[in-house]
């Protein structure tokens, strides 16, 4: 009964609000006139800018997995395995690009002088997905017995050696885990390609929402297609890798594996990485801070105050600060929707053979690309289906976006609770229900919670499919901000650095939130 | 109280129970003593219904325990590594298995605290589960296991992970509760003292199947079976004259040449390859002459002779026991 | 957080949400909502003398760029988010028209519109303005650099004026797509190589165009005389942008337009389907065509009035040229092969 539950929940929701909306669009592109025309699927594929805009996709992609790689794994290591001063903020303060929306870091780095080149595409990518390498790989260096590197350091072998032989091999399931889902983002990263790409760089991505927003169905649904088998293929090939990988390891709990800083190596390198951290992650942030107080008279307020009100000529249909409000609330709503459906699949998946089907089912949203999601919400729920003058299709789209994030943080918690806890619980009289009452929930309950925190940012910063369903009297921040931004002036622009800077703040907010649980919590039992 | 009748349990294609025989009186103490992976846990799981059954039957008080699920089952079940509740408290794992039993809120809180008091650990209500040291686990969770007042109390390796000096005073301890609560008690361990020390009767486990079962002196005087003797540390030889036998190294003695026309029967001589000092005695590895086997003796008293030397061995005939296997 | 709690606070949260949404639905009656692109503007004093005249209030909903804001008009045909759209030029007007969006309404006031703006015989779209996409020139820097200035289309593919232009993308822009639509009118849609638009294109690419996704970008960012520290001083804008550049004392516009190069766009207003204020959008489409509004729009969306007799600004009728004989292409034959120019245009200047 539980079962068909966890599985019923999540597999309708997904159904409903994804399934039924792509096929739509796919109908709508490859049935234009009732009956089936594969001639734009064709077309596209033997186009020869089709195959340029293919490769440019994989390559960037490939080229910024790399780069995040080589830049996050010091990272990963210096927050996971040494004590210093602040660690647990610099941890949280690492995730925070990740959420935030890409409206804001794009032109952020376009403020920091880059124009429109590969560079700045590859950078910014770099820059937002450093955390999923730190958190990911991070998350399990700081679990891993530091007694067996000791170990083979006594039997004779150099740190060289014992880094390749001994620790490598022992994070490979969560490099090839953060790879992955580094290249996917990267596959299907939009906003930065948009704003950093200039019109000559274009992935699958840009390329469905400049069809799409020209109403070319027929093309923008050729695309989706092609950026959908993709996707299934990169995350079946990931999910492979990874279960191939996936060896019971001797985890510790993380108080015990990080050391005191000693010799002059690990200064250096926490050194290198909190300077490089600061000047990658921080000098984006920090811009845009400032430029939210640079007015024409000195530093101060008025591009906040700016905010409430409305002008005559603003772009914007009610004053932005109405924004803010529709933020929070979307947010709240996205968390509980994402609790509600990736709470249930997480245990599905945790607890059942088939589940990794579910995984990957729950995580095409996100692969798909959440411009195809708003998309095919645009299209699907008008009558019959009617939905579209709903709000709450905002914050439904976002938990679409969210609930892998939701999955992905519960599943290992869940994993993780040892059989045996159950097997107490129904010792002392606890029938199953109640056990999973008594001991599941409340020992998952803290992932649970880390993974509302990532969904509530998430939907703080979502702008890919909220640009195609939130109704103009409901704007969210990055909307917002994303309207002011296109507009020219010294005032646009400034109101729109201090609605990211309010973003920003939320953000860090949340963050900061996951991180006292965290530290409270996982990873001690 | 409890009966096992022919109980066998399969772990994929393996039998780790076969067919094995067993019954708990009301009051009484019974240790499974056998080494890792004979299947021990399995039967305490098996009994808890918490594995399935390959064939045979759990009975309690005379009733087939078959279709009774595990949290229907009434007993106690302290695990092995204790799985406590780690987001639970101290009193909140206690207060558990009450709260299951829907007791009153009030008369939960009085029991669980008394339960506490009686493993000695009042105070200790409101500790995080995760800050106790090894010995307060063990007793958290022997607490969580006692206090919906069981009758039969499981115990899986209780005092495992525990240090040798913990161990005999836990053991002490646990001896006197058994004795006060008038539970009936399964043990399971692979240490003898532990077994010998513990139960009114010990089962020695061997492969899913019982070897021997009887009380501590009886078993720890005659072993039945080979597989026992070694797992007592005795020695097991053909050599001695007694057809098939097992022989305490305390009962072999290393004798003067001299004294050979006194009243020794027989005596064999040898050669000594190991020795070892074992806090109160020499254990002493003695390779016979004429043959392939070796003999472990225990010196107690005397100088123990060193390696390379020839000796002469006697064997007092009590710790002689001829083995039916 | 307990399961109990947890689940309480969900609900608390789904009812207040739910409470929420329902006071977000209510309308105020006697307010019409303007759809329209980025660029619209009025005096304030002209919209509060109609608001004044006919109790209506106007709501503008500014929804992007024009094929934006009528992208997302067509998109939400079945719950319209306003009650008129304007903006639609000639170059969507027949997708605007295929797909439904308006609904017929013949204004009194069109009697004032010379017959060749008023391109749809069933009346549901309305001319309100015109336009004329040309290449600008900043003169001063011609005159500065001792370069002549073009005169021509084809002239922009020699070498003197090398990585002087910057030109808006047709996928994305309004102002790039009748551009693009100009060189076809000027050089025909004949096959590679045999001298047609696409021939001209890969020589502007060879003379190192610069593509930009929109107007502002190409105008703040680039253009010599409208950005800061542009660096080209040709730029695809309109016939109009030249008043934007006049001095202070009013004497002379530093931006001059070639008249050759110039495409003409016409502006429409329509009443959505499906509005609930079908007299009040229909009085707002009146207005548009009255007096008033069209002599106060050169100013605001530096854009021509369609009305015979309105009087634009002095600056305006000054630097502002209309071309005698602008180019042209027919709406439908711009409908029919608009995706197919954009895509060869891409693969041609982009890829």
């Amino acid at each position: 009964m539980r079962r068909v539950a966890f599985w019923a929940i999540p597999v309708a929701f997904l159904g409903f609000f994804f399934v039924y909306p792509v096929v739509t669009i796919i109908g709508r592109g490859l049935w234009p006139g009732g009956h089936l025309d594969l001639s734009p699927v064709g077309g596209v594929i033997t186009d020869p800018s089709l195959r340029g805009i293919l490769w440019f996709t994989v390559w960037q992609a490939a080229v910024s997995t790399v780069l995040t790689l080589l830049v996050a794994l010091p990272a990963a290591f210096v927050i996971a395995r040494l004590q210093f001063r602040g660690r647990a903020l610099v941890r949280a303060l690492m995730t925070v690009p990740f959420v935030l929306p890409t409206v804001v870091v794009a032109s952020s780095f376009r403020a920091l002088g880059f124009g429109p080149s590969t560079t700045a595409i590859l950078l910014a990518h770099v820059f937002f997905n450093v955390a999923v390498v730190v958190r990911t790989v991070g998350g399990l260096w700081s679990h891993l017995d530091p007694r067996q590197e000791d170990a083979a350091r006594v039997l004779g072998a150099t740190r060289l050696r014992v880094f390749t032989s001994i620790t490598l091999p022992a994070l490979r399931p969560a490099i090839l885990a953060a790879a992955s889902i580094v290249y996917l983002f990267c596959f299907t990263s939009f906003g930065v390609i948009l704003i950093l790409g200039g019109p000559s760089r274009a992935t699958l991505e840009t390329e469905i929402f400049r069809q799409a927003t020209q109403l070319n169905l027929e093309t923008a649904a050729a695309l989706s297609i092609a950026q959908l088998l993709a996707t299934v293929a990169m995350l079946v090939v990931a999910g492979r890798l990874q279960g191939r990988s996936d060896v019971a390891m001797d985890l510790q709990p993380v108080t015990d594996t990080a050391r005191a800083v000693r010799g002059r190596g690990d200064r250096g390198l926490l050194i290198g990485v909190l300077v490089s951290a600061a000047a990658l992650l921080g000098t984006p942030i920090a811009v845009l801070v400032v430029r939210s107080f640079d007015t024409a008279h000195g530093f101060g307020f008025d591009f906040y105050r700016a905010l409430s009100t409305l002008r005559a000529d603003s772009v914007l249909f009610v004053p932005p600060v109405e924004a803010i409000g529709n933020s929070l609330l979307y947010a709240t709503a996205a968390t509980v929707i994402a609790l509600l459906v990736g709470g249930p699949a997480a245990f599905a998946v945790a607890r059942s053979r088939r589940g990794g089907a579910l995984d990957v089912g729950l995580a095409l949203p996100l692969g798909v690309s959440a411009v195809m999601v708003g998309f095919g919400f645009l299209i699907a729920f008008d009558p019959p289906v009617d939905l579209r003058s709903s709000w709450v299709l905002v914050p439904i789209a976002h938990a679409l976006v969210a609930i892998p994030f939701v999955v992905r943080i519960a599943v290992p918690v869940i994993r993780a609770i040892d059989p045996r806890l159950r097997e107490a619980a129904a010792v002392l009289g606890a029938s199953p229900r109640t056990i999973w009452r008594e001991v599941d929930l409340p020992v998952a309950a803290r992932g649970l919670m880390v993974g509302a925190g990532f969904a509530f940012a998430i939907s703080l910063g979502e702008f890919g499919a909220t640009a195609f369903i939130a109704r103009p009297d409901r704007p969210t921040l990055p909307v917002v901000i994303f309207r002011l931004l296109g507009q020219p002036g010294a005032q646009n622009f400034g109101a729109a650095m201090a609605a990211s800077t309010i973003l920003v703040a939320l953000t860090v907010a949340a963050m900061l939130g996951i991180e006292r649980l965290r530290a409270g919590e996982l990873g001690a039992f | 109280m409890l009966e096992v009748r022919g109980l066998s349990v399969r772990y994929g294609d393996a039998l780790a129970v076969e067919g094995l025989d067993l019954s708990v009186a009301d009051d009484e103490v019974v240790c499974v003593l056998g080494p890792s992976g004979s299947g021990k846990t399995t039967l305490l799981r098996a009994i808890a219904g918490l594995e399935p059954i390959a064939a045979g039957a759990v009975l309690r008080d005379g009733v087939d325990l078959a279709d009774v699920s595990p949290h229907r089952r009434g007993l106690g079940f302290m695990f092995q590594e204790h799985a406590l509740f780690p987001h639970r408290d101290v009193i909140g794992n206690v207060a558990f298995g009450l709260r299951m039993h829907r007791l009153p809120k009030d008369q939960v809180t009085a029991r669980a605290h008394e339960v506490l008091a009686l493993v000695g650990l009042d105070g200790f209500e409101r500790r995080s589960v995760r800050e106790l040291s090894g010995g307060e686990r063990q007793r958290v969770a022997l607490a969580r296991a006692l206090a919906p007042e069981p009758r039969l109390l499981m115990l899986d390796e209780p005092l495992g992970a525990l240090d040798r000096a913990l161990r005999d005073d836990l053991a002490r301890e646990l001896r006197h509760l058994f004795e006060r609560l008038g539970v009936a008690v399964l043990l399971v361990t692979h240490d003898h003292d532990e077994a010998f020390a513990l139960g009114d009767r010990v089962a020695v486990v061997h492969a899913g199947r019982i070897e021997q079962i009887g009380t501590p002196a009886d078993v720890w005087r005659r072993p039945a079976t080979e597989f026992v003797a070694r797992f007592l540390g005795w020695n097991v030889t053909d050599s001695l004259g007694a057809g098939r036998a097992a022989v305490r190294p305390d009962a072999l003695r290393i004798v003067a040449n001299d004294t050979l026309a006194g009243t020794l029967t027989s005596t064999w001589e040898g050669t000594v390859l190991e020795r070892a000092f074992h806090r109160d005695h020499f254990l002493v590895r003695v390779a016979l002459s004429g043959g392939n086997e070796t003999l472990d003796v225990a010196i107690h008293d005397a100088e123990p002779p060193t390696i390379g030397d020839t000796v002469r061995l006697a064997v007092d005939a009590d710790g002689l026991v001829p083995l039916l296997d | 957080m307990s399961a109990r709690r947890l689940l309480s606070l969900v609900v608390v949260v789904c009812l207040g949400l739910g409470v929420f949404a329902t006071s977000a639905s209510a309308r105020e009656p006697v307010t019409i909502t303007l759809m329209t692109h980025d660029s619209f503007n009025v005096s304030k004093s002209v919209l509060r003398a109609f608001t004044r005249s006919t109790g209506i209030k106007v709501r503008v909903l500014r929804a992007g760029d024009a094929g934006q804001a009528l992208n997302q008009a067509i998109l939400t045909k079945d719950h319209p988010l306003a009650d008129v759209l304007y903006g639609i030029d000639n170059t969507f007007l027949s997708r605007g028209l295929a797909n439904g969006i308006f609904e017929p309404y013949r204004s009194a006031a069109l009697d004032t519109v010379p017959a060749v703006y008023d391109l749809d015989a069933r009346h549901r779209v309305t001319p309100i303005d015109r336009s004329y996409v040309c290449v600008n020139d900043d003169t001063r820097w011609f005159s500065d650099h001792n370069i002549a200035r073009p005169t021509t289309l084809e002239g922009l593919a020699r070498p003197e004026y090398r990585g002087l232009l910057v030109v808006e993308n047709p996928a994305t822009s309004s102002t790039g797509l009748p551009f693009l639509l100009a060189t076809v009118a000027e050089f025909g849609d004949t096959a590679p190589g045999e001298g047609g638009w696409r021939d001209y294109w890969a020589q502007l690419r060879a003379n190192d165009v610069l593509v930009v996704d929109g107007w502002e970008q190409a105008w703040y960012e680039h253009f010599t005389a409208g950005a800061k520290d542009g660096d080209r001083p040709l730029v695809v804008s309109y016939a109009s942008s030249p008043p934007a550049t006049v001095n202070k004392a009013g004497t002379s516009a530093r931006a001059g337009t070639l008249l050759e190069s110039c495409f003409e766009q016409v502006e429409f207003a329509g009443v959505l389907r499906g509005t609930e204020h079908r007299r009040g959008a229909r009085k707002l489409i009146d207005f548009m065509l009255s007096k008033p509004f069209q002599e106060d729009v050169p100013e605001q969306m530096y854009v021509f009035p369609v009305r015979d007799g309105a009087v634009v600004p002095p600056a305006f009728a000054k630097f502002a040229q209309v071309p005698d004989d602008p180019l042209t292409l027919s709406a439908d034959l711009i409908d029919e092969n608009r995706e197919r120019w954009i895509r060869e245009w891409t693969e041609i200047v982009l890829r």
